[in-house]
């Protein structure tokens, strides 16, 4: 089983991981950081492969992924 | 579980001064994760211009000097000749590279310097406020094109990796896209080519990276995306221009 963590108070909430994940696992999360951005987070029922994909796609380099 | 993709140890500890969405990050982050992957935090000098790219500063935990505006491939011609083990490369964007800085481009890349030239090319002003650059597509709106660039009053998109392949002395002319992580690992590649070509001595590599400007594009970050592939990379084909062996 795959996961992916987000560094959630470098996440600026762009979209972007949400875009190309293939299982869309991620969301918009609940949690605000610092700079008032709400963090994206897994969804851990839908099943992450650990494609890294989101962590390619990233721009913030705010996601770890483990496998 | 085993950790396969964690934040380059290079880039610093902080997010990035860059509006959300913005591939510059992407373009910051394949930087970094390659001086990690070659080793050579150390010996690295960064050469950054003016724009949006100038905040490298906070991203690169490297030696740096931010060079005046367009000219950071002579300041990294004057690092590299002075220090030659060192590892030197320009981070530039468009408004810098293409049209303040064409002249230091050009001859650096006709003096075949020893230097990595990495051009952002976002088609924009970025930081100045979206005004029209030297590689504005047709019709593109820009706070000083408001109608739209029109090719009899502004002329056409500068097409920088077709104008340096002709050149005798570059080792390595290409251009990427950062749209999908399949362009970005592909990015990765080249930009790998391009450190290895200087680590071997073997001359001048410019690389130039598709990217996009949610907030001057006047989008959200995933339309940029879609926008990029119906219109950027049209004008700007992706490819390898010029690779020597």
């Amino acid at each position: 089983m795959a996961k992916v963590e987000i560094l959630k108070d470098y996440c600026k909430s762009c979209k972007l991981c949400m875009q190309v994940c293939p299982k869309q696992v991620l969301r918009v999360g609940t949690y605000t950081n610092k700079m008032g951005y709400d963090a994206v987070e897994m969804d851990e029922t839908k099943g992450c492969i650990g494609c890294k994909m989101c962590a390619t796609m990233c721009p913030e380099g705010a996601i770890e992924v483990y496998r | 579980m085993e950790k396969v993709y964690t934040r380059p140890k290079s880039m610093n500890p902080r997010a990035t001064g860059y509006c959300p969405g913005c591939l510059h990050g992407v373009a910051t982050r394949l930087i970094c994760e390659l001086i990690d992957e070659f080793g050579i935090q150390d010996q690295t000098t960064s050469v950054l211009p003016i724009g949006c790219s100038s905040m490298g500063v906070f991203h690169f935990d490297t030696d740096m000097i931010v060079s005046l505006h367009g000219r950071a491939p002579a300041v990294a011609t004057g690092v590299k000749r002075c220090s030659p083990k060192r590892f030197v490369y320009t981070y530039q964007g468009d408004g810098d590279l293409a049209a303040i800085g064409l002249s230091e481009i050009m001859h650096a890349a006709n003096r075949g310097e020893n230097i990595t030239a990495i051009f952002v090319n976002n088609s924009i002003y970025g930081m100045t406020g979206g005004q029209m650059a030297p590689t504005t597509l047709i019709g593109q709106k820009a706070t000083t094109a408001q109608d739209g660039r029109d090719p009899k009053r502004e002329g056409y998109p500068m097409k920088m990796c077709e104008i340096l392949a002709q050149l005798e002395a570059p080792v390595l002319v290409a251009r990427c896209a950062l749209d999908t992580p399949a362009h970005i690992n592909e990015a990765k590649k080249v930009l790998r080519q391009g450190f290895q070509n200087q680590l071997d001595q073997k001359g001048f590599s410019f690389i130039e990276l598709l990217s996009n400007c949610p907030t001057n594009w006047g989008m959200s970050a995933e339309k940029t995306i879609a926008w990029m592939q119906e219109h950027t990379m049209k004008t700007f084909p992706l490819g390898v221009f010029k690779a020597k062996e």
